[in-house]
C-alpha cells in the first residue's frame, strides 16, 4: 500500500512538477515566516527577525533543492527531460522525421501485418478441445499414382475396430441438400458425418444431442443437427425446434439437435449436420468416399498413428470383399500407405509456405529501413558531433550522451511502432475484406493482443538495430576522441573516413538486401506470366457463368425423366437473350473430381489383369465442350438422342489418347470401360487438355462419359442428378443474368434450388490466387526495397558531396572538367550499389531457392530474372548518384572557396 | 570551550518527528522549535532535512500535511499523526529504547 502510494504520489509530482515546486517553495517560505516571526515575539525588531531567521535557516535555494530531489520520480525526472528535449528535436526537423518516420513505419507495418496473418492462419490453434489431438486421415497410393488418397468408408470401420491409437473417428463430407416445405425450395450447405463427428472434435451441441450410433443405420429415421444460424434463420430460435418436421430432399428428417453459435469446420459453416447412414454389409474394399478425421489418444505422436494405420492397412482386404468388377489384387497393387496430418496442417495446406516467404520478406524490408534510418541518424550525429564533444568535455558521461541518442531512437521506434499497428490494421481489414488471397481461416486474422506485443517487440529490436550504431560511433568512451572532435567539428576537415566507411557499409546492405527482393519479386512475375500463358483447357472465362441444380430421386423417380428435365432447364435457358451456348456437367473445371481406372482395349495393357491408370470421370452434356470454349481436336461431340439411348461411347482428353494409342487421331473407335465387367465404350472425339487441378498442376488425363449411362462401374442405370450448368453469355456475373437463370429455373420445376453461382473467370483466379497473392506482396516489398536503398544511396552521395564541395571547388578552379567531377561521385554510388548487388545476387540464389515451392517453370537461378534486377538497379543507383553529384559540380567555384 | 554538537542522532529523526507530532499537529518551524525546547537545546533540527523527512514520512502514509491558518494568522503546513503514524511511532520508540538500554548497558560494563 505504501509502494502505491508512493508511485501515485510521484506519479503526481512528476505530472504537477510546477505546483509541487511551488508547495515546496511556499513551506519553506512560510517556515521562514514563522522563524522571524518567533524572533519578532522575542523582541526583535521585523527587518532583523527576519535576518536572524535567515541566518539560522541557512540558504533557501539549497533547502528547496534538497527536499525537492526527493522520491523516485526525481530518479527518472532527468529521463524525461531528455525525453522532451529529443521530441523538440525531431519536431524542428520535419524532414528527417518524417522520413525515418515514413520508412520505419512501412517495416513496422508491413510485418505486423505478416505476422497478424500468419499467427491467425498458422499459429492459432483451431477452435476445438485439444486440437492438437486431431488428425486427418489422408493417405496415399503410389501404386496406382496418386500421391494424396481420401478415406474409405471401408477403413473408417477398420479404423474404428482396430486402432490403438484414435479416440475416436469420423468421415465427413461436404454436401449440399435441398430443404422445402416452408416457402421456396432452397438448397443450403451440409455436411455428411458419421456418428462420432462431433465426439472427435470435441463439441457439444447447445440443444439436444449428437448422433448416436444408431443414426447411422439405413432402417432408422435421416437425423440432422441444426446449425446456430440457420436454427435462429429459419425456425426463430424455437427452443422447441426438435419436434418440428423439416423436409430435405423431399423427405421428412428428424431434427435431434442444434450445434453452438462459432461452429465452423475447415473454413465450412454448414447449415445442417446430416448423419451418414450406410449398411456394413453393403461396403467393399475399394470405397474412397469422403474425408475422415479422428482424435488421438492423448501422448500418441503422428508418427505412431501412422505405423499403427499401415497395420490397419493391411488387414483391410481381409475384412471387407473386393468391388465388383475388380481384381483381387487390386488393393495390393494401389500400394496404399498412411498419410496422415495434423488437421490445422490438412486446413492450411501449403498457404504456410507462400507466408513464411511473405514474412521473411518483409523482415528484409524492415532490415532495409532499419538501415535507411541509421545512415539519417549518423548524418544527425555526424551533425550534432561538435556539440556532444563540448558537452563530454564539460563533464558529461558517456552513458549520458548515449542514453540522449538512445532516446531519439526510441521516440522515433515509439511513433512508427504506434503508426506501424494503425498501417497493419488498415492492411488487414484490407486483405480480409477483399478475399483475394483465398487465405484460409480468414476469420481468424486480427490484430489481437499478441500481434500488438510482437509489433512492440520488433520496433524495440529495430531501435538496437539502427539506434545502436551512432552511439557506438558517437557516444564510445574514447579518450583523446573528443578533443580531435572539437578541432575537426568545424567545417575545415573533410568527413573522416570512419564516418564514411559506415555509411558506405549501410547502404551496401541495403543494396544487397534489396537484389534479394527483387530477384524474389522477379522470379515471382516470372512464374506469374509463365501460369498466364498456360492454356488452362477452356476459354473466354470471363463470360461463362456457373451455377448447380440437382433433381434428387424422392422428386423424380426416374433417371431418364431427370436427366430431360435437366435438359429442359437448358432449353429455358438457351432461350434467355443474350445466351449463346448452355450445357451441363457433373462439376465444371477445376471445381471437384472423381478419379477411377480406365480399362481400354490397347493390346500393351489388356494382356495384364493388374488395376490400370486412374483416370478423371467427368460426365457431360452435348454442346459442354463448346460451352466452355475446349477445342475438340478430332471426331465429334455427344448428342443428345445419344444420350438418352444410353449408347456406350466417351470422349477422352488430348493426353490420355497420346498416352494409350500415340496420337489423337488414332483415339477415335478405340474402346475403354470404367471396370472389368462394364460394357466397352467407343471414343468418338478427342478434346484438348483440362488443368482440372488448378493452372499450376499438371493437367491430369480425363474421360467424358455422357449423363445418363447403363452398365457401368457395376450398374446396370446411372445418371448425373446433381450437375452444373455452364453457360456462355456477355452477361456472365450479372444480377439480372442470375435472376433470369432462377426464374427459368423455377419455369421448368419451382423445387429446384439454384446454387453455388460463380463465373468460370472467378475459379480461374481463385486457382491462381496463392501466386498473385505472392506475387502482389513480393513486388510491393520489392519495390519499396528499391526505393528505399536508392533513397539511401542518394543520400550517402549527395551528403558526402555537401561535405566535399570545397574539394570540388579547387578541382573546378584548377581546371578540371564538370563531367569529370560528377563521375567521380557516380562512380562512388556505382562501386557501392555493384559491391552491393554482387552480395545481394549471391544471397538470392541461396534464399530463393527456399520459394521454390512458389515458382511455376522457372529456376530459382534464372539468370534473365538476375539480369535485370542487376541491370535496373545499376540503372537506378546510377541516377540516385547522378542528382547529387550534378548539384554539387555545378557550385560556383569562388563561391565555395570563398565561402570558407 | 568546545562547540557542542547539536546534531540530531542520525535515524533519530523521524521518531523525533513522530513523537513530538503525537502532541498535537504543528507546521515544520513549529517542529524545530519543539524539538529545541523540549530537548534543552541539545538537539537543533536543520531545515532542509526536516521538510525532507517531512516529504518523506507523508509519502510513507504516516502523516497528513494540510495548508491551514496559523494562530498568528499565517499560512502553514500543518503536520498531523495519522493512525498508521502513530502505530509507526510505537514501533520506533520500542525499537529505540531497546537499542538504546543496550547501549547503557555497554557504557556501564566494567571489566
Amino acid at each position: 500500500m505504501s509502494l502505491w502510494r508512493h508511485f501515485t504520489r510521484g506519479l503526481r509530482t512528476l505530472v504537477h512538477r510546477r505546483s509541487a515546486d511551488r508547495d515546496i517553495a511556499d513551506e519553506v517560505e512560510s517556515y521562514l515566516e514563522q522563524a522571524a516571526a518567533a524572533h519578532r515575539e522575542s523582541g526583535l525588531a521585523p527587518e532583523d527577525a527576519r535576518r536572524a531567521a535567515l541566518l539560522e535557516m541557512g540558504n533557501a535555494t539549497s533547502i528547496r533543492e534538497q527536499v525537492r530531489e526527493y522520491g523516485w520520480e526525481n530518479k527518472i525526472g532527468g529521463l524525461f527531460a531528455d525525453l522532451r528535449h529529443a521530441a523538440r528535436r525531431l519536431c524542428r526537423k520535419p524532414g528527417f522525421t518524417s522520413a525515418g518516420l515514413l520508412t520505419l513505419t512501412l517495416g513496422i507495418g508491413a510485418t505486423s501485418a505478416i505476422f497478424s496473418v500468419i499467427h491467425g492462419v498458422l499459429l492459432k490453434p483451431l477452435p476445438f478441445r485439444q486440437s492438437e489431438q486431431i488428425v486427418g486421415l489422408r493417405h496415399t497410393a503410389p501404386g496406382i499414382n496418386i500421391p494424396d488418397l481420401n478415406m474409405a468408408a471401408s477403413l473408417y470401420f477398420v479404423y474404428k475396430d482396430e486402432s490403438r491409437v484414435f479416440q475416436d473417428v469420423a468421415l465427413w463430407s461436404e454436401d449440399g441438400v435441398t430443404v422445402t416445405g416452408a416457402g421456396n425450395a432452397e438448397e443450403v450447405p451440409s455436411l455428411t458425418v458419421t456418428s462420432r463427428f462431433l465426439r472427435v472434435l470435441g463439441v457439444q451441441p447447445v440443444i439436444g444431442r449428437a448422433f448416436n450410433p444408431s443414426d447411422e443405420d439405413p432402417g432408422s429415421e435421416q437425423a440432422v443437427i441444426l446449425s446456430d444460424g440457420y436454427w435462429k434463420s429459419h425456425f426463430g430460435a424455437d427452443p422447441s425446434v426438435l419436434a418440428r418436421p423439416l423436409v430435405m430432399d423431399g423427405s421428412p428428417v428428424h431434427v435431434v439437435g442444434v450445434l453452438p453459435p462459432a461452429f465452423e469446420f475447415m473454413d465450412r459453416t454448414p447449415s445442417l449436420l446430416v448423419a451418414r447412414r450406410m449398411n456394413r454389409q453393403d461396403i467393399r474394399l475399394i470405397s474412397f468416399c469422403c474425408q475422415g478425421i479422428a482424435r488421438l489418444k492423448p501422448g500418441v505422436t503422428l508418427d505412431q498413428a501412422n505405423a499403427d494405420v499401415a497395420r490397419m492397412l493391411a488387414i483391410a482386404p481381409a475384412r471387407f470383399p473386393v468391388n465388383h468388377g475388380f481384381s483381387a489384387d487390386s488393393w495390393a497393387t494401389a500400394r496404399i500407405a498412411p498419410r496422415l496430418r495434423f488437421l490445422k496442417d490438412v486446413l492450411i495446406g501449403d498457404m504456410g509456405k507462400t507466408l513464411w516467404l511473405l514474412m521473411g520478406t518483409v523482415s528484409i524490408v524492415l532490415l532495409i529501413a532499419c538501415a535507411n534510418v541509421a545512415n539519417l541518424l549518423l548524418v544527425r550525429a555526424a551533425g550534432r558531433q561538435q556539440e556532444l564533444a563540448i558537452r563530454a568535455a564539460l563533464g558529461a558521461g558517456w552513458g549520458r550522451i548515449a542514453g540522449e541518442l538512445l532516446i531519439e531512437s526510441l521516440l522515433l521506434a515509439m511513433a512508427a511502432c504506434f503508426l506501424g499497428l494503425a498501417l497493419a490494421y488498415g492492411a488487414v481489414r484490407t486483405l480480409t475484406a477483399s478475399g483475394m488471397a483465398h487465405l484460409p481461416r480468414l476469420h481468424d486474422i486480427a490484430i489481437d493482443p499478441t500481434v500488438v506485443v510482437f509489433t512492440v517487440s520488433i520496433s524495440l529490436c529495430s531501435i538496437l538495430l539502427f539506434g545502436l550504431i551512432p552511439v557506438l560511433k558517437y557516444a564510445r568512451p574514447r579518450s583523446g576522441d573528443f578533443s580531435n572532435a572539437l578541432y575537426s567539428g568545424g567545417r575545415s576537415l573533410s568527413q573522416s573516413k570512419e564516418q564514411a566507411r559506415s555509411r558506405n557499409v549501410l547502404v551496401v546492405l541495403q543494396v544487397a538486401l534489396a537484389v534479394v527482393l527483387l530477384a524474389g519479386a522477379g522470379l515471382m512475375i516470372r512464374t506469374f506470366r509463365a501460369l498466364s500463358r498456360v492454356d488452362p483447357g477452356f476459354s473466354d472465362a470471363r463470360h461463362v457463368e456457373t451455377l448447380r441444380i440437382s433433381i434428387p430421386e424422392t422428386q423424380v423417380k426416374d433417371d431418364e425423366r431427370a436427366i430431360r428435365l435437366e435438359e429442359e432447364i437448358l432449353r429455358r435457358i438457351e432461350a434467355i437473350g443474350g445466351v449463346s451456348a448452355a450445357a451441363l456437367a457433373n462439376f465444371y473445371p477445376m471445381e471437384s473430381n472423381t478419379n477411377d481406372p480406365v480399362y481400354s482395349e490397347n493390346p500393351a495393357s489388356a494382356s495384364s489383369s493388374k488395376v490400370p491408370p486412374i483416370r478423371r470421370y467427368k460426365y457431360v452434356s452435348p454442346g459442354y465442350f463448346s460451352a466452355i470454349g475446349t477445342r475438340l481436336l478430332v471426331g465429334r461431340d455427344l448428342t443428345w438422342s445419344e444420350t438418352y439411348n444410353r449408347r456406350a461411347v466417351a470422349l477422352v482428353s488430348e493426353n490420355m489418347a497420346r498416352e494409350l494409342w500415340g496420337s489423337p487421331r488414332a483415339a477415335l473407335g478405340k474402346r475403354i470401360r470404367p471396370g472389368l465387367k462394364d460394357d466397352w465404350r467407343e471414343v468418338i472425339g478427342v478434346v484438348a487438355d483440362l488443368h482440372d487441378d488448378g493452372v499450376d498442376q499438371k493437367a491430369p488425363t480425363i474421360v467424358y462419359w455422357p449423363l445418363l449411362l447403363k452398365n457401368f462401374e457395376g450398374s446396370e442405370t446411372y445418371a448425373i442428378r446433381s450437375v452444373a450448368i455452364v453457360v456462355h453469355t456477355p452477361r456472365a456475373g450479372s444480377a439480372g443474368l442470375l435472376q433470369d437463370l432462377r426464374n427459368a429455373v423455377a419455369s421448368v420445376n419451382p423445387d429446384v434450388p439454384v446454387a453455388n453461382v460463380t463465373t468460370l473467370q472467378s475459379v480461374y483466379d481463385h486457382s491462381l490466387a496463392r501466386t498473385s497473392f505472392a506475387l502482389v506482396l513480393l513486388v510491393i516489398s520489392g519495390g519499396m526495397a528499391l526505393l528505399l536503398s536508392v533513397i539511401g544511396l542518394y543520400g550517402v552521395i549527395s551528403y558526402s558531396a555537401s561535405q566535399r564541395t570545397r574539394e570540388i571547388g579547387i578541382r573546378l578552379a584548377l581546371g578540371a572538367q564538370l563531367p569529370g567531377v560528377t563521375w567521380m561521385f557516380v562512380r562512388h554510388g556505382l562501386v557501392l550499389s555493384a559491391i552491393g548487388a554482387v552480395w545481394g545476387l549471391a544471397g538470392g540464389f541461396a534464399l530463393t531457392r527456399l520459394m521454390k515451392s512458389q515458382l511455376y517453370e522457372v529456376s530459382p537461378a534464372d539468370p534473365l530474372t538476375y539480369l535485370c534486377v542487376s541491370a535496373g538497379l545499376m540503372l537506378a543507383s546510377a541516377l540516385a548518384s547522378y542528382l547529387p553529384a550534378r548539384m554539387a559540380a555545378t557550385v560556383d567555384p569562388v563561391t565555395t572557396l570563398r565561402g570558407e | 570551550m568546545p562547540e557542542q554538537n547539536t546534531d540530531v542522532i542520525q535515524g533519530t529523526l523521524d521518531l523525533l518527528i513522530l513523537k513530538t507530532l503525537s502532541l498535537e499537529p504543528m507546521h515544520g518551524f513549529g517542529l524545530t522549535r519543539r524539538i529545541e525546547q523540549t530537548s534543552r537545546g541539545v538537539f537543533k533540527v536543520n531545515p532542509g532535512s526536516l521538510l525532507t523527512a517531512l516529504q518523506r514520512l507523508e509519502r510513507n502514509g504516516w502523516l497528513d500535511a494540510e495548508w491551514r491558518q496559523t494562530e498568528n494568522s499565517r499560512r502553514a503546513k500543518i503536520y498531523s499523526l495519522t493512525k498508521s503514524g502513530r502505530k509507526q511511532l510505537e514501533r520506533e520508540t520500542a525499537d529505540w529504547s531497546r537499542r538504546a538500554s543496550a547501549i547503557a548497558r555497554l557504557l556501564k560494563a566494567e571489566a
